[in-house]
C-alpha cells in the first residue's frame, strides 16, 4: 500500500506503538580461499578470474570446505556466547538466479553450526542484552552487472554481464532474536549492535567488516505492535550498508508502519529496499510471491562434528571482548566518556589504536582521524581507511609535530596535502616548503621587525603586560606565513624586552 | 574380427609390456571395430556417441614411447576403454546423454579419468546413456537408443547401456559406469559382461555429473572379474575434491579376483535374500540363478536364506530421494554459462530464456524426475515424502547390516527380466522403474556390489546376471565370488559367456 500522507514524526510513531526488531548480519569472511574450493578472495581482481568448476557451478565439480572458515564460525559464535554444534551440516538453499552458478545456494539451514547466544550493547550507558539466535555459514553469489539501464538496474538493462569472483566467498550470517527495546532507544540500539558486532569480527581477526566494500551487510527486520499485543507483521528492509543507514533505516520503517497502522492499512510481509539518498525505504519482493527455497540437506558434503577440545582450544584463542577492550584503551588513553564515543562512533577505535601502537599520542590520533580525515572522508562518501591516509602517514605527521618540526596550523596543511595525493607527510612537507622556523637568527630577525613595528606593544610588554605578548606573536606568524615555531617566539621577545 | 578386440584387458596389457603388440595397434584395432559395428543412431550398437581416433591414438603412441624408453608400464597401460558420457573429459565433448549439454567441451577431467590417463588407459571415446543417468534402457537418451549386441531390437540396460554394449560388441575391453539405482549393474546383467559398484565413496564422483549425489557411485566395467579389479585399482582411493571420498585403503580387489579364480570358496557364507525373488521374475532368469547359488554351494559356500523385510519400500523411498537430489543438481543448467541456450533475441529476461532452455532442452523422464523431486521437497511436504524416504533408507541400512552379521555376501538376480525389446517399457514408467528392484537398496545403503554373468535364460537365449552384494569397503569379497563363479562357468562354456553371443559383422 503507498502511503501518500506526511508520516508521523518518529517521537509520535513511537507514543502509540512499540517496535520489535531482528537484524540479519552477513559477514564476509577474510579468508585466502573460498568457502568450497582454493580460489583467491582477493578483492578488486579482472572479473571471472578467480573462479574455478566448483565455484562456477560447472556439471560434475564437487565443493570441499574451507577449515579455516569454520575455524571462524566457531571462533564468532563463542564470542557471541553461542553454543556450537555437535554436529552439523549444510544444506542446499534452492532458487534459480543468473548470478548463483548452481541455481541453489549452499548454506546451514536447520542445524547451524552456532546457536542461542547473545551480545550485550550500551546506549547512553544503558547496557541491552541482544540476543543471538544463530550464526551459520554460507557462500556468497557472483556479481551481475546490468549493463544499459540507468542506474546499474535490471530494469531498462539492455544486457547484464556476471562475475563470479565472488561466487562461493565464505559468508557467515548472524541472526538476533527479536529484539525488544524501549522504543525511543530502538534505532540507537540496532546501530549500536551492528557497530559491536563490527568491533567484535574486527578484533576476532577474522574479517575486516567493511560495510561499504559489501564485506558486512545488514538486513533489518522491523515490526510494530501496541503495547502487550502479540508481534505484528515485519518487513524486513535489505542492504543497509552503514551504520549511520541502520539507525536511519530502521527510524524510517517505524515511522512508515505507525502511519499505515494509523490509518487502517496492515502491514504486508515484505522485502523492502533502502535508499541512502532520501532516507526511505521502498517495497520490494512480497512475500506471498517469495519462493519455497526447498531446503534439503546437502550431499555433496559431510556433516561437520567439530571436536570440543577443537571448540576449547579456539575458545583460548578469543581475543577480550570489545567492552572490555574499549574500557581499558579509554582509560590508557585518558579519553572521557563522550571522547570514546565519538571514537566508537566514527568506527575509528582500530585506527586510533594502531597510530597510538606507531608511537602517536592518543589525543594526536583521535584528533587527526576524527578531524581532518573525517572531514574529507565525508566529503568523499569514504571510508576513514579509504580517505587516502595511512596510520604510518598519521604517526608520521604526531611525529613531526612531537619534534618541533611541525606546528598545528602546519601539520593540518600537511594531513591535507597527504589527504589531496600529494605524497607522504615529508614529501608533502618537502614540496610545500612547509617547515617551521625556529633557528633563533631567522626567528631573531622576524621577532626584531615586530618590536620594531609595534613600539607600544613592546612598552607594554617591558611594563610587565604578559598578555600583550599575543599581539607581537600574531604579527611574527603573519610574517612568516605561520611557519614560526610560536613557543620559541614568545621566549625571544621575552628574552629581548624582559 | 580381430583377435586383439576378443582378448582381455590383462592380456593386452602383458602383450604391449612384452612388445608382442604395440599400444597404437590395439587402438586401432578397437577404432576399425567400432567403425565396423557401432554404426549410428539409426542402425548398429550405437554404443558410443563419440569417438575421438585422434586422441586414442595419440594417447597410446605415448604408451608406446614410454615403453621404448624403458619406463615401467602400469598393469593397464596401453589398454582402450570406452567411457560413459557423464564422467568430464577436457579433451573430448560431454554431454551426459542430453540436448541441454550437447557439445559442451568441459574446462577440465574427472579425478577417474586423470587417473585412467596417467595409467596409460587409452579412452576410446564417450559412450551412450539414458538422459543424466536416468533410465534403465538407453531410450531416455537425447541422442538414440543403444541396441544391444545379443539382439539389436532390444534395449542393452540402462543408464550405462553404451558402457555395456561396447563391452558385449568387443569395441572395448574396458568401461566406465557409473551406477546410482542399477545403471552399472543392470546394464551388466542384459549384456553378460561384468559390472561393479564399489563401495559408495571409494571412487571418486569429482567430474561425475550428478544425477542424484548421495547415491552416484562410478565404477569399472569389463568382460572379465579380473579385467574389472584391474581398472578398480586404477580408479578407487581417496580423492580430495571429492568430501564424500572415503579416507581408506582400496580393498585388494586384484587379489581377491585371483583367489577367487582358484574356484574355492570354502567357508563363505552366502545370504540368498527373500524379498528379491518370486513373483514378477522371469522364469528364465529364476532357474539360472537357481543354478548359480547352486554352484556357489557346490564350490563350498554356505548358502542360506536370509530376509531383508525394508528392501521391498526400497523403490519407493529411491523414487523419492533420487528426483529431490536430481531436481537440484540439474538446476544449474540454465543456459546462463554453459550449454544449450533457446531464445535469447534480445527481447526476453534471463528467466524467460532459463525457461525456454530447460522445457527445449531436458527430456521427458529428466521432467518428470525434476517435477518430482521439487514436490517431494516442497514445504509442507518435505516430511511426508523426502524426510520419510531417509527413515526408509536408514532402514534399508540397518537390513543389510543385520544380514552381514550372519553372512559374507548376499545375492539375488541382477534384474527381474532379461533385456527387453526396444520401446517395450517406454510408456511405462513404472514398468521400466521395476528393472532396479533388486539393485537400488545398495545405492540406498552405500554398500558395494556387482553383477556377474550366469547363463542365458531358457526362453529367450538372453544373459542373466547374478547379483552379489557386500558390505561397505568390502568390495574385495564381490570379487573373490565373480571370479569363481565365473571360472567355473567357463569350464563348463569353454570360456565367457560373450563367446555365445551372436557375431556382429559389418553394420553400416
Ligand atoms: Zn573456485
Amino acid at each position: 500500500m503507498t502511503v501518500t500522507t506526511a508520516l508521523p514524526s518518529f517521537d509520535e510513531a513511537i507514543a502509540t506503538y512499540e517496535p520489535v526488531m531482528g537484524m540479519e548480519v552477513h559477514v564476509e569472511l577474510g579468508t585466502a580461499t573460498k568457502m568450497f574450493c582454493g580460489c583467491s578472495t582477493a578483492f578488486g581482481a579482472e572479473p571471472n578470474s578467480q573462479t574455478c568448476p566448483t565455484c562456477l557451478g560447472l556439471p560434475g565439480s564437487l565443493p570441499v570446505v574451507n577449515k579455516i572458515a569454520v575455524e571462524s564460525a566457531i571462533r564468532i559464535g563463542l564470542a557471541l556466547n553461542c553454543s556450537i554444534a555437535e554436529w552439523c551440516r549444510f544444506a542446499r538453499k534452492n532458487y534459480f538466479y543468473p548470478d548463483m552458478p548452481k541455481n541453489f545456494q549452499t548454506s546451514q539451514y536447520d542445524e547451524p553450526i552456532a546457536f542461542d547466544g547473545y551480545m550485550d550493547v550500551t546506549v547512553d550507558g544503558v547496557e541491552y542484552r541482544i540476543g543471538i539466535e544463530r550464526a551459520h555459514m554460507e557462500e556468497d553469489t557472483g556479481k551481475s552487472l546490468h549493463v544499459g539501464g540507468a542506474t546499474g538496474r535490471i530494469h531498462g538493462a539492455s544486457h547484464s554481464l556476471l562475475d563470479y569472483n565472488r561466487s562461493g566467498i565464505p559468508l557467515i550470517e548472524i541472526v538476533t532474536k527479536p529484539i525488544e527495546v524501549p522504543a525511543e532507544v530502538a534505532p540507537a540500539v540496532a546501530r549500536a549492535y551492528v557497530t559491536e558486532l563490527r568491533e567484535l569480527i574486527r578484533a576476532l581477526g577474522v574479517s575486516e567488516a567493511r560495510m561499504e566494500l559489501g564485506q558486512m551487510r545488514c538486513d533489518a527486520n522491523v515490526s510494530l505492535r501496541l503495547p502487550d499485543a502479540p508481534f505484528g507483521t515485519r518487513t524486513e528492509t535489505k542492504n543497509v550498508n552503514s551504520l549511520r543507514s541502520v539507525e536511519r533505516a530502521v527510524t524510517y520503517e517505524i515511522r512508515r508502519q505507525a502511519a499505515v497502522i494509523s490509518s487502517g492499512g496492515t502491514i504486508v510481509q515484505e522485502t523492502r529496499h533502502w535508499h541512502e539518498d532520501t532516507g526511505e525505504t521502498t517495497s520490494g519482493r512480497v512475500k506471498e510471491e517469495a519462493e519455497d527455497y526447498r531446503y534439503f540437506p546437502e550431499p555433496d558434503l559431510v556433516p561437520i562434528a567439530p571436536a570440543r577440545e577443537w571448540v576449547d582450544e579456539l575458545r583460548a584463542t578469543l581475543p577480550e571482548p570489545p567492552a572490555v577492550r574499549r574500557a581499558r584503551l579509554q582509560e590508557a588513553w585518558g579519553f572521557t566518556d563522550l571522547e570514546m564515543r565519538d571514537v566508537v562512533n566514527a568506527g575509528a577505535l582500530s585506527l586510533v589504536f594502531d597510530t597510538v601502537a606507531e608511537g602517536a599520542s592518543a589525543g594526536g590520533a583521535k584528533k587527526w582521524w576524527l578531524g581532518e580525515v573525517a572531514r574529507v572522508a565525508n566529503e568523499r562518501g569514504v571510508s576513514l581507511e579509504d580517505a587516502g591516509i595511512s596510520v604510518a602517514d598519521v604517526t608520521r605527521v604526531e611525529a613531526l609535530i612531537a619534534e618541533g618540526s611541525l606546528n598545528d596550523k602546519l601539520a593540518r596543511q600537511v594531513v591535507e596535502g597527504v589527504l589531496a595525493g600529494e605524497g607522504t607527510p615529508d614529501e608533502v612537507v618537502a614540496a610545500r616548503g612547509l617547515v617551521l622556523v625556529n633557528d633563533d637568527a631567522a626567528l631573531g630577525a622576524a621577532v626584531d621587525d615586530a618590536i620594531a613595528a609595534q613600539p607600544d606593544v613592546a612598552e607594554k610588554i617591558r611594563g610587565g603586560n604578559l598578555g600583550a605578548v599575543g599581539a607581537l606573536i600574531g604579527a611574527i606568524m603573519k610574517a612568516t606565513k605561520g611557519q614560526a615555531d610560536a613557543k620559541r617566539a614568545r621566549a625571544l621577545i621575552l628574552e629581548r624586552l624582559q | 574380427m580381430n583377435s586383439l578386440t576378443r582378448a582381455k584387458a590383462s592380456e593386452l596389457a602383458a602383450a604391449i609390456k612384452q612388445g608382442e603388440v604395440s599400444a597404437v595397434e590395439v587402438a586401432q584395432a578397437h577404432l576399425d571395430r567400432i567403425a565396423e559395428v557401432d554404426g549410428t543412431a539409426e542402425a548398429g550398437v550405437h554404443a558410443f556417441l563419440h569417438v575421438d581416433a585422434e586422441s586414442a591414438l595419440a594417447a597410446a603412441a605415448v604408451v608406446d614411447q614410454r615403453r621404448a624408453e624403458g619406463d615401467e608400464l602400469g598393469p593397464l597401460a596401453g589398454v582402450p576403454l570406452a567411457l560413459k558420457d557423464v564422467i568430464v573429459t577436457a579433451d573430448m565433448p560431454t554431454t551426459a546423454g542430453s540436448k541441454i549439454l550437447e557439445g559442451w567441451r568441459p574446462p577440465y577431467d574427472a579425478t577417474i579419468t586423470t587417473r585412467m590417463r596417467e595409467a596409460g588407459i587409452v579412452i576410446l571415446g564417450k559412450t551412450n546413456l539414458d538422459e543424466f543417468a536416468m533410465g534403465s534402457s538407453t531410450e531416455n537418451s537425447a541422442f538414440g537408443t543403444t541396441r544391444n549386441p545379443w539382439d539389436l531390437t532390444r534395449i542393452p540396460g540402462g543408464s550405462g547401456g553404451g558402457s555395456a554394449a561396447a563391452l558385449a560388441a568387443f569395441e572395448a575391453p574396458l568401461a566406465i559406469g557409473t551406477d546410482t539405482g542399477g545403471s552399472i549393474r543392470q546394464p551388466a546383467a542384459v549384456t553378460g559382461t561384468v559390472g561393479i559398484k564399489p563401495t559408495y565413496g571409494g571412487v571418486s564422483r569429482y567430474g561425475l555429473i550428478a544425477c542424484a549425489s548421495s547415491l552416484d557411485q562410478a565404477g569399472p566395467c569389463a568382460r572379465t572379474v579380473l579385467d574389472a579389479a584391474l581398472l578398480h585399482t586404477v580408479i578407487a582411493g581417496h580423492d580430495p575434491l571429492d568430501s564424500t571420498s572415503i579416507a581408506q585403503p582400496v580393498p585388494d580387489v586384484v587379489g581377491a579376483a585371483r583367489r577367487g579364480a582358484e574356484g574355492d570358496l570354502t567357508g563363505l557364507r552366502v545370504g540368498v535374500v527373500k524379498e528379491l525373488g518370486g513373483e514378477g521374475y522371469q522364469a528364465g532368469v529364476e532357474a539360472r540363478f537357481n543354478d548359480a547359488v547352486a554352484l556357489l554351494s557346490k564350490l563350498g559356500a554356505e548358502v542360506v536364506e536370509v530376509s531383508c523385510p525394508h528392501f521391498t519400500y526400497g523403490l519407493a523411498a529411491y523414487y523419492l530421494i533420487l528426483p529431490s537430489e536430481v531436481s537440484s543438481n540439474l538446476a544449474r543448467f540454465d543456459a546462463m554459462r554453459y550449454g544449450l541456450r533457446v531464445g535469447d533475441d534480445g527481447s526476453r529476461s534471463a528467466e524467460e530464456v532459463m525457461s525456454l532452455t530447460r522445457g527445449a532442452g531436458f527430456g521427458a523422464e529428466a521432467k518428470r524426475r525434476i517435477m518430482l523431486g521439487t514436490y517431494a521437497l516442497s514445504s509442507g511436504y518435505y516430511d511426508a515424502y523426502y524426510g520419510q524416504a531417509q527413515k526408509v533408507r536408514t532402514l534399508i541400512a540397518r537390513d543389510f547390516e543385520a544380514a552381514f552379521a550372519q553372512v559374507d555376501v548376499l545375492v539375488s538376480p541382477t534384474t527381474p527380466t532379461t533385456a527387453f525389446p526396444i520401446g517395450e517399457k517406454v510408456d511405462d514408467p513404472l514398468a521400466m522403474y521395476m528393472n532396479d528392484l533388486c539393485t537400488i537398496p545398495s545405492n540406498l545403503a552405500g554398500n558395494a556390489s556387482a553383477s556377474f554373468p550366469v547363463g542365458l535364460a531358457d526362453e529367450d537365449g538372453l544373459p542373466v546376471g547374478l547379483h552379489v552384494m557386500a558390505p561397505v569397503l568390502a568390495d574385495d569379497r564381490l570379487y573373490l565370488v565373480g571370479a569363481a563363479v565365473e571360472s567355473a562357468y567357463a569350464a563348463q562354456w569353454g570360456g565367457t559367456l560373450l563367446e555365445q553371443a551372436p557375431a556382429l559383422e559389418g553394420i553400416h
